[in-house]
């Protein structure tokens, strides 16, 4: 899932000409020069690694959630901050070469709003603390004594919502102990999850405050030449299934030669197995006319050492983050050999 | 049966080359005119939604600390931490050897859309280092060199106003040397859901005063655009005479094609497809080289508006839909308009109506009159929406009356005109000069009413331009009139800052005013101090005698031209404050109402509001400000020197005159095309009324010099009557249009050596126009001339 810092490079190409004092910037393909690079067999620490580790270029705290009101209307739910440097450093003040996204969302069947913040390091106005947990960009904030017990909060001009997160299971290690690679090169990023949150809360939507809970997944990752040049977009899954098992799958579409995928399986336990190249596989079974793209909005997944496959469809095709750099973010409803509920992900239509 | 109908009435263009190249050039040019006009327009529009000025946060609301002081990083963190969309600009002054830099540093990562400049967001060349290393600075060409040795990446960027710089927010710190400071916030326009209430330290601003020059600048663009229908209507009138000429030529074809059973229905359908074809054709050859224009003249607008209003017109073109439709649409509307007369006599010809185009001029005094009564009604309707109608379609159709009206007027007064030359005359040749001239007026009518049109045009254009400078000007004299304006923080800083002023030497003017409501509208009154500045500068519409005197005695008040239209006060009457009107000045671009009294009176009247800004008169500008500025630590906007400020405005109008006297040249240029394809068509109908008085032995030459005459003299007829004509409708443009769109009237100042120019120029059209037609005349081989006696029936 490291390719979303695609979306931060070309958001940053795009948004910020004049900024910055700026260092050369480079895409995410090129050298990490001066950064720090993933290792295999690095020991994560925690809570210190929750937090920001400005010596790499790219890094996310990443959460969606799938959720329900009293009626069983399914809703989705995204609260995303970026990290993206320009050198290998935090300093104080407006000359911080760190910057920070923020993107959130709520899907509901019939309707999707999007918001988005924009800062940079060095003053307060974004961060992340790992002691205790705190991740903010401006009023928006996910925020506890660890990462057990967290409140998550957002707001865009139409809608807003305040949820509280519990973790009822372990952190998971994608890749080889958290060390997941993202091409036949080796290009890899630190990788970890907590797919194991209950979530409860309020949505403020323009019809009015909606109770809701449902399970939420969040998304850990850094990295700094997590992509090769011509990996240009990808497909990226997470699935809850019935039973309490977990399923991780991306695909990343390579313009140059064949693509790349990997998977994550997750007992209800939190044990894990790591799927190399090509165990996963995934293909569109049916497009949708979004934002004047054709995007594949219904799927079929294949993992079949474990045997599943299923058919992933949107719960609402029109998901479309209109963002500075806008790609396709929305809950997802299983069916097939497994059922369940997740997310997609998918950018480069 | 269509295909054959086609041909046949396609072949007329065949034959007739030049007339189909009329047709297309008139039609080409008009839509060219229109197109290039509203590009510009458009050009300059867009330019200001995308983006509106950095330095003055772009129409968007500002936030400061209510007590004056610069707010802390800190405090911008907080804010947006409360969940405030707002973003930080830092600014200040850079002094150089001789002159100094704004420097305004922005957050790109926060800065609304509607805040950042296309200028900001696009640099020029984008592989230019877009993360250059070092600190990047936009700034004016012209100043780049100043930042030699200050380490920063210059931005070349030519639509900055010159003496501005922005860069980083970062940048801007280093530069400034300022630690933790933040001038002001600029607030995003759209805000999170459950925002909570701004803490009462700090005040939210309005946009500024930047709207007062945004309304002058959009009565601006209102007159170019009256201006680029008017220029359309002139080439409407060449389209007229090209489909009304092919119409008359074509009579046989027609009906021809009718007896060997063509329906009528398919005949004017396939008439219409026929023109519909052109106007395309004409219509995009039109808006390429409305572009053309406009590309051309672009600059010269740019230049104009970024003095009137700011850095943020690129001077580059693009090309929008919305005017190369609009050129479309209006080509097809103008042919559509133009050929409907033609249609309607088609649809009523009778089957086997006698085919005698010579006819035309025996109906012509019929038809004059007709028009004439015309002209009448339309003079009558404008009197009635001028006396009655309101709003800014009402100022536009008056318009309209008054230019139709007058132009159908025209051939009546023409010929009266000759009739009246024709009585003074009693030679044989002049008689026959004076009635072949009305003989052939209804064939020149179109084009002379074209010429009418274009020439009154171009009066009422640069009448209004030049009115518009002069007031405007004027406003900055008025506005403006101090050499420096001072800002104070507090009063104790007030207090200093005009102390050392004054042992400068300089005149301090305190600027102090006090909100209020006047008619439950909101207005402001003013104390002003007794000063010649304001006794010669101020541009008073209606006065009591000794009015400067009566007002510092305290014995009433001024009021500005929009209290005094809305409640319909004049000198004399009382206002809500007690005071008695004793005058009325000319605030142009302002919408509030204001009340200005002396500042004794003032200060009884409100002793708790105190002045912090100061007009300062001085002889030396350049030194006070240097002297005050190394003396005090002042911040950004607090030292504003108008001098430079109002040269540069002066020099933007200058520019813009360019602008007008190419359209001028333009507009008459069609008219003169009209007037040349008029002569060229009758030049081959009128030989046989030449040969006899040839035969009778006027030489050709002396024919051809008879023919250019002829043509001088209708253009003078015509170019006298366009004066009064023009004039009105400058004075309809800034007198009705001008107070409907905007609540002021544009005070109209004459011109005359202008309009002799703009008369000489009408000449030189209709000369250059009669004189090709003349030498073929002069050049007609004799025998032309004889076989008109033995072709005659």
């Amino acid at each position: 899932m490291n390719v979303r810092s695609f979306l931060l490079c070309a958001f940053m190409a795009l948004a910020l000409p004049t900024v910055v004092a700026a260092q050369s910037f480079a895409g995410l393909g090129s050298d990490a020069e001066g950064f720090a690079t993933p290792e295999r067999g690095y020991v994560f620490q925690f809570p210190k690694d929750h937090g920001a580790h400005p010596a790499y270029r790219i890094e996310w705290w990443y959460l969606t959630a799938n959720l329900q009101d009293a009626e069983g209307t399914a809703y989705g739910l995204q609260w995303t901050l970026f990290r993206s440097a320009m050198a290998p450093e935090e300093r104080a003040g407006w000359d911080s070469p760190q910057l920070w996204l923020g993107h959130a969302a709520v899907t509901t069947p019939t309707a999707h709003f999007v918001a988005e913040r924009r800062a940079r390091g060095g003053i307060g106005q974004a961060g992340v603390i790992a002691d205790p947990f705190e991740a903010w960009i401006d009023e928006w904030h996910m925020t506890g004594a660890d990462m057990q017990q967290m409140r998550l909060v957002a707001a865009g001009d139409d809608f807003a919502y305040d949820m509280q997160l519990s973790a009822k299971g372990p952190l998971i290690f994608h890749g080889e102990d958290g060390y997941s690679q993202k091409s036949g090169s080796g290009r890899a990023s630190y990788y970890y999850s907590q797919p194991f949150f209950e979530i409860t809360g309020i949505l403020t939507l323009p019809e009015g405050p909606v109770e809701v809970t449902g399970q939420a997944w969040l998304d850990r990752e850094w990295a700094s030449q997590p992509l090769g040049a011509s990996q240009v977009s990808w497909d990226w899954f997470s699935m809850a299934f019935e039973g309490g098992t977990r399923l991780m799958g991306f695909t990343l579409r390579d313009s140059a030669g064949p693509d790349y995928t990997a998977a994550t399986w997750i007992e209800p336990d939190g044990r894990t197995t790591a799927f190399p190249d090509g165990a996963f596989f995934a293909e569109p079974l049916g497009q949708s006319d979004v934002a004047g793209r054709d995007i594949p909005t219904r799927w079929r997944a294949v993992l079949p050492e474990k045997g599943v496959d299923v058919t992933v469809e949107a719960i609402n095709p029109q998901a479309w983050m209109a963002t500075s750099i806008p790609y396709w973010e929305g809950p997802v409803v299983i069916s097939g050999s497994h059922r369940g509920r997740g997310y997609l992900e998918m950018t480069g239509y | 049966m269509i295909r054959l109908g086609l041909s046949a009435l396609l072949s007329h263009w065949r034959r007739n080359p030049w007339q189909f190249a009329t047709l297309i050039a008139g039609l080409a040019l008009a839509t060219a005119l229109w197109s290039g006009v509203q590009a510009i327009n458009a050009e300059a529009r867009a330019s200001y939604d995308s983006a509106a000025d950095v330095l003055s946060g772009g129409g968007l609301q500002q936030i400061r600390r209510a007590d004056g002081a610069p707010l802390q990083v800190s405090e911008y963190v907080e804010l947006r931490r409360m969940g405030w969309q707002v973003s930080p600009v830092l600014e200040g002054r850079l002094a150089f050897d001789d002159q100094t830099i704004r420097l305004t540093g922005i957050e790109p990562l926060t800065l609304p859309q509607a805040a950042a400049g296309d200028t900001l967001v696009q640099p020029a060349d984008p592989d230019d280092g877009l993360f250059a290393e070092g600190d990047v600075v936009f700034v004016h060409p012209d100043d780049g060199p100043l930042f030699d040795g200050r380490a920063v990446t210059v931005r070349p960027d030519a639509s900055r106003p010159p003496g501005t710089a922005v860069t980083d927010i970062a940048t801007a710190e280093r530069l400034l040397e300022t630690r933790d400071e933040i001038t002001r916030l600029i607030v995003a326009p759209t805000q999170p859901l459950g925002l909570p209430a701004l803490p009462p330290r700090y005040v939210m601003t309005a946009p500024g005063t930047q709207n007062d020059v945004a309304r002058l600048t959009e009565s601006f663009h209102l007159n170019l655009t009256a201006f680029g229908l008017l220029s359309f209507a002139v080439g409407i009138f060449i389209v007229y005479g090209a489909v009304g000429l092919a119409f008359e030529q074509r009579r046989g074809v027609f009906r021809t094609l009718r007896a060997l059973g063509l329906p009528l229905r398919t005949l004017m359908g396939l008439l219409a497809v026929e023109l519909g074809v052109f106007a395309l054709i004409a219509g995009g050859i039109g808006v390429t080289l409305g572009y053309l224009i406009a590309a051309a003249l672009l600059p010269d607008v740019a230049a104009t508006l970024r003095g009137l209003y700011g850095a943020d017109i690129t001077g580059q073109l693009q090309l929008r839909p919305a005017w190369w439709l609009s050129g479309l649409g209006m080509a097809l509307a103008g042919t559509a308009i133009a050929a409907t007369a033609a249609l309607i006599k088609l649809a009523r010809l009778p089957l086997l109506s006698f085919n005698h185009p010579r006819a035309m001029s025996m109906h012509a005094a019929g038809a004059a009159r007709w028009m004439a009564a015309v002209a009448l009604g339309l003079f009558a309707l404008g009197a009635v929406i001028a006396w009655g109608g309101q709003g800014l379609f009402a100022g536009f159709a008056l318009l309209a009356c008054l230019l139709i009206g007058a132009a159908f007027c025209l051939p009546l007064l023409l010929s009266s005109a000759l009739l009246l030359a024709g009585r003074l005359h009693r030679s044989v040749l002049a008689e026959w000069f004076w009635a072949d001239s009305r003989q052939q007026l209804p064939g020149l009518s179109m084009a002379l009413m074209a010429l009418l049109l274009a020439m009154a045009a171009n009066i009422g254009v640069s009448t209004m331009v030049s009115s518009f400078r002069l007031t405007f000007t004027g406003y900055l004299d008025q506005r403006l009139a101090s050499e420096l304006y001072l800002t104070a923080q507090t009063f104790e800083e007030a207090q200093e800052l005009t102390a050392f002023a004054q042992s400068e030497g300089a005149t301090v003017l305190p600027i102090i005013w006090q909100d209020l409501r006047i008619g439950g509208l909101p207005a402001e009154i003013y104390g002003i101090r007794d000063h010649v500045t304001y006794r010669e500068n101020w541009p008073l519409l209606a006065a009591v005698p000794d009015i400067w005197d009566r007002v510092a005695r305290g014995e009433g008040a001024l009021i500005n031209e929009q209290l005094a239209r809305r409640n319909d006060l004049a000198p004399g009457d009382m206002l809500e404050t007690g005071d008695r009107v004793l005058g009325v000045y000319g605030d142009y671009g302002n919408s509030a109402g204001q009340v200005v009294i002396s500042d004794a009176l003032f200060a009884q009247r409100y002793p708790e509001v105190q002045a912090l800004r100061f007009g300062l008169r001085t002889e030396d500008a350049a030194r006070l400000s240097e002297r005050l500025e190394a003396r005090f630590d002042l911040t950004e906007d607090a030292l504003i020197n108008q001098s430079e400020l109002k040269a540069f405005s002066l020099a933007v109008f200058e520019r813009t005159f360019s602008v007008t006297a190419a359209l001028n040249v333009l507009t008459l240029s069609v008219a003169g095309l009209a007037l040349l394809i008029g002569l060229l068509t009758l030049a081959s109908l009128r030989l046989p009324q030449l040969a006899p008085v040839w035969a009778l032995g006027l030489t050709r030459r002396h024919l051809a010099t008879l023919e250019l005459a002829r043509a001088l003299c209708l253009a003078v007829v015509t170019g006298v009557l366009a004066v009064p004509l023009g004039l009105a409708l400058a004075w309809v443009l800034l007198a009705v249009v001008n107070v409907e769109a905007f609540g002021w009237r544009l005070p109209m100042f004459l011109f005359p050596l202008d309009y002799l120019k703009l008369g000489a120029l009408t000449l030189l059209a209709a000369f250059l126009a009669a004189l090709w037609p003349a030498f073929r005349l002069a050049r007609t081989p004799p025998d032309q001339l004889l076989r008109v006696f033995s072709n005659e029936r």
